[in-house]
């Protein structure tokens, strides 16, 4: 299997030197190539994001308004009460942008587009993706993507300010009639052409996950990852279709006189919630499957034990998709919902506790009876179980309609999805940076570094989002660039924790551009016996045509 | 006769905790939801609690099966792992157990909802809530018509309100007009949004509802104890989302047939002599304790 594989990489070699740099990486039709312009996509967006964040968290570090109306007077030019009331404005921009990148630009675009368009053919046995072309297209659409949603900070928005300040799930009547100027309308496009963006990439991971896999892996011998980015795929399918729909009425309400979310022209502004949180709900799911799918196979490699409970984790994601489209009004069990209604939300969403605790336990049982090293992915997966099931059991306080009375749109929620997804997704993106960067470059990176940014990513987000569940108890609303004097102890509390987190973020920088510099060989499997997927049985990097001829399961 | 045991309960309360004569609102370090002025409110704070002796454990068994994975099977511990990768019957058990305790969960939880949604038959009185960017109007809806806007109070309009106790009156959360009610009173409350989406939100009372422009919300609320309490506007409005409280004044009931003859004519006069009037009672209340 090595030499075979060296002489791929020869021929890849090969390869390179007749494409030039443009045709490599404009034109890429390659799998590999292209998972890696996504990642570098997501760092970027990633970074853009995590700063509006620091900025917000250094707004809330005190009572008062400290920086937004310098920040609106330095960005828009403008001065004295003016420049209070742009602050303001710009502060919901923030959070927006903030949402919407970390969303749509971060970690879709990181778990998806990058570890799933790296690894799944791979990991499947395939020679690339099913239609490299939309691979292709795929990336270069989301690229116009983010430059409408960046440019929109600088056109007029609300009345006097710039930008979308209508949070992400832009509900209407603040959408439309609150928010007169284009900013919506590039937002909106932006989502439009980030939407048409994954379908395509649903489209093809579908296809390829189905049709491509290599001779005797049968569905139910595919790698967990798989499974992950199948279910997800098919969640991205049937969501974003309707997310179109929803922002579609929202453009023509806006710019062509229609009236379906005016109430003064018989529409309904409860409409767009449904329909928005019909994608949005499978959404988090889209966000958090893929990131399922890897800590499985980097806790199973380093305990050195196959996945405990293999079809049991496959069905239990099935499950949370299939459930997660069922369930999506308990993110409005305040709009004046009918009893009957709420008590059916709030029962179908308590299932989806099921599944997931099954997850939880598989995991645990993976490790149990294991020989388990602590290479720094897996105490990155190690940190995201402890720190999902924290997510999801306070997910589990909000299912309640009853009890969501008093805690919904406080800091409790803030905390709870950040704990899933922040504390969730973004440490099995780590942990996955970190479990595939020796196979996707060649290199070792310094483990020393990569702990060290677990332990202070740990501290820092732990700062950041465990003071807000308190805040949230004591009932201080999302979204609020100001708060009373009562609140000022924990937000200052969490406004540390970011920045102990943006040393985090250094610190990751730090130990990539430290394992390009030393290039230390990672060879073609730094992991181990535990390492059993078929990507560590290539070289490192991987040849540019993987699988010219296609490997065997047995 | 009970409403004012509890005034002066409440008030002593306050006393002891040197924070004056007020009910609800954060306080600093705060980490627990705000004391309950409702049985709905109760009956949350009970639920949360409830639901707190599920979920530690279970995070806590998480953290404990993490710690003893994490020692005894270390690669230095076990060299040589086990190949078990099936056992149905823990499967089971771990699929099973948590329905048992969604169960649990689930029938006070229902409960619970009923009491917030199920709207009691013998209402004392109506009040409509409209939302505004950015402030609150409030419509009585009774034989005496009283309606006025509520405001965020200005720091420069502490003075001539008389609002110049920071603790009684806090930044961000005091208003100009408050909302009056009589304490044990039934208040059915309808809610509607006049420009963009809001949310009428007064946690002491456990009540949280959207004010959605071309619907007319509803919801009740009892206060059982006099005093000031505070909210906020609990969906994203705009620029001054942060900038809209709500205020509701709990009163007795003569403080409150008074106020609202008066507030028919003129509010700010009207909220005047009932503040008045709530301070006299107050500080009798200090004198009678002082003297203990």
């Amino acid at each position: 299997m090595a030499g075979h594989s060296a002489t791929d990489a020869h021929g890849a070699d090969h390869g390179h030197h007749q494409m030039s740099f443009f045709t490599r990486w404009f034109l890429s039709t390659n799998h590999k190539d292209i998972g890696t312009l996504y990642l570098i996509f997501a760092i970027i967006a990633g970074v853009v994001g995590g700063t509006l964040s620091v900025f917000m968290r250094w707004e809330l570090m005190e009572p008062g308004i400290q920086i937004f109306h310098g920040l609106a007077s330095m960005v828009y030019g403008v001065e004295g009460d003016a420049a209070i009331d742009a602050g303001k404005e710009m502060y919901n921009v923030f959070t927006t942008a903030h949402a919407l990148i970390m969303i749509f630009f971060m970690v879709m675009p990181a778990l998806i587009g990058g570890f799933a368009n790296w690894m799944i053919p791979i990991m499947i046995g395939a020679p690339d993706m099913a239609f490299p072309r939309m691979n292709n297209i795929s990336f270069w659409l989301i690229i116009p993507a983010f430059l409408l949603l960046m440019l929109s900070l600088f056109v007029q928005g609300a009345p006097g300010g710039h930008g979308v300040g209508g949070g992400w799930t832009m509900y209407p009547p603040l959408s439309t009639t609150a928010s007169g100027g284009p900013a919506v309308d590039m937002a909106i496009l932006a989502l439009h052409i980030a939407g048409a963006s994954s379908i395509l990439g649903a489209i093809n991971f579908i296809t390829t996950i189905l049709n491509m896999r290599a001779p005797g892996m049968t569905i139910h011998k595919m790698p967990l990852f798989a499974w992950a980015v199948l279910i997800t795929a098919f969640l991205l399918l049937l969501s974003l279709p309707v997310l179109a729909g929803g922002i579609t009425m929202l453009l023509t309400d806006r710019n062509f006189g229609t009236a379906f979310f005016k109430p003064e022209a018989g529409g309904d502004p409860i409409l767009f919630q449904h329909l928005f949180w019909f994608f949005g709900h499978p959404e988090v799911y889209i966000l958090i499957l893929p990131g399922f799918g890897i800590i499985s196979h980097i806790v199973s490699t380093f305990s050195k034990k196959p996945v405990f409970g293999y079809l049991g984790m496959a069905y239990a994601m099935a499950a949370i998709g299939a459930v997660g489209f069922i369930v999506w009004a308990h993110h409005m069990y305040t709009v004046g919902l009918s009893l009957d209604a709420q008590r059916y939300f709030l029962f179908a969403t308590m299932v989806i506790a099921v599944p997931t605790g099954v997850k939880i336990f598989s995991w645990i049982a993976t490790m149990w009876g294991g020989s388990i090293t602590f290479s720094t992915p897996m105490i990155w997966a190690i940190g995201f179980i402890f720190l999902f099931t924290v997510g999801g059991v306070t997910g589990v306080q909000l299912a309640n309609a009853g009890l969501d009375r008093a805690l919904h749109d406080t800091y409790y929620v803030v905390a709870h999805f950040h704990y899933v997804l922040s504390l969730g997704a973004v440490f099995a993106i780590f942990a996955a940076w970190y479990y595939w960067f020796p196979k996707m470059t060649g290199y070792m990176y310094s483990q020393a570094l990569g702990n060290l940014h677990f332990v202070v990513m740990f501290i820092g987000v732990n700062l950041i989002f465990f003071p807000q569940h308190f805040l949230g108890l004591a009932g201080m609303p999302r979204r609020y660039i100001d708060y009373p004097d009562a609140f000022a102890g924990w937000n200052y509390v969490s406004s540390i924790g970011s920045y102990i987190s943006a040393v985090g973020v250094l610190i990751f920088f730090v130990c990539v551009i430290e394992a390009f510099m030393k290039k230390r060989v990672a060879g073609d499997n730094p992991w181990g016996v535990g390492a059993d997927t078929l990507e560590w049985t290539l070289s490192s990097p991987p040849p540019t045509h993987q699988w010219e001829q296609l490997p065997r399961i047995k | 006769m009970k409403n004012k045991a509890f005034a002066v309960l409440a008030a002593l309360a306050c006393l002891l905790a040197g924070t004056g004569a007020f009910a609800a609102q954060p306080v600093e370090w705060q980490t627990d939801l705000q004391p309950a002025a409702t049985t709905v409110m109760e009956g949350i704070r009970w639920f949360e609690e409830y639901t707190l002796w599920f979920i530690i454990p279970i995070t806590i068994l998480v953290l404990l099966l993490l710690i003893v994975v994490v020692v005894r099977f270390r690669a230095g511990a076990n060299p040589t792992p086990s190949k078990t990768s099936h056992n149905t019957a823990i499967e089971i058990i771990w699929t099973l157990g948590p329905v048992v305790v969604l169960f649990f969960l689930a029938i006070p939880s229902f409960k619970l909802l009923n009491e917030e949604l199920i709207i009691p038959q013998d209402v004392d009185m109506t009040i409509k809530a409209t939302g505004n960017q950015w402030y609150w109007s409030y419509e009585y809806q009774g034989d005496t018509e009283v309606s006025f806007d509520s405001y965020l109070l200005k720091e420069e309009g502490r003075a001539d309100a008389g609002k110049e106790d920071k603790a009684a009156y806090p930044r961000l959360l005091a208003v100009d007009n408050e909302l009056v009610v009589p304490v044990g009173k039934t208040v059915r409350l309808l809610v509607t949004g006049a420009d963009v989406i809001h949310a009428f939100a007064m946690p002491a009372f456990g009540v949280k509802i959207d004010a959605i422009p071309g619907r007319m919300n509803e919801t009740w609320f009892k206060p059982e104890a006099e005093g000031l309490y505070y909210g906020q506007c609990s969906e994203l409005c705009g620029k001054d989302h942060g900038f809209m409280p709500i205020a509701i004044r709990v009163v007795s009931e003569d403080q409150y047939n008074a106020w609202l003859q008066e507030a028919a004519n003129d509010v700010g006069a009207a909220n005047k002599a009932l503040m008045a009037s709530v301070d006299n009672e107050s500080s009798d209340v200090k004198v009678a304790a002082n003297s203990n």
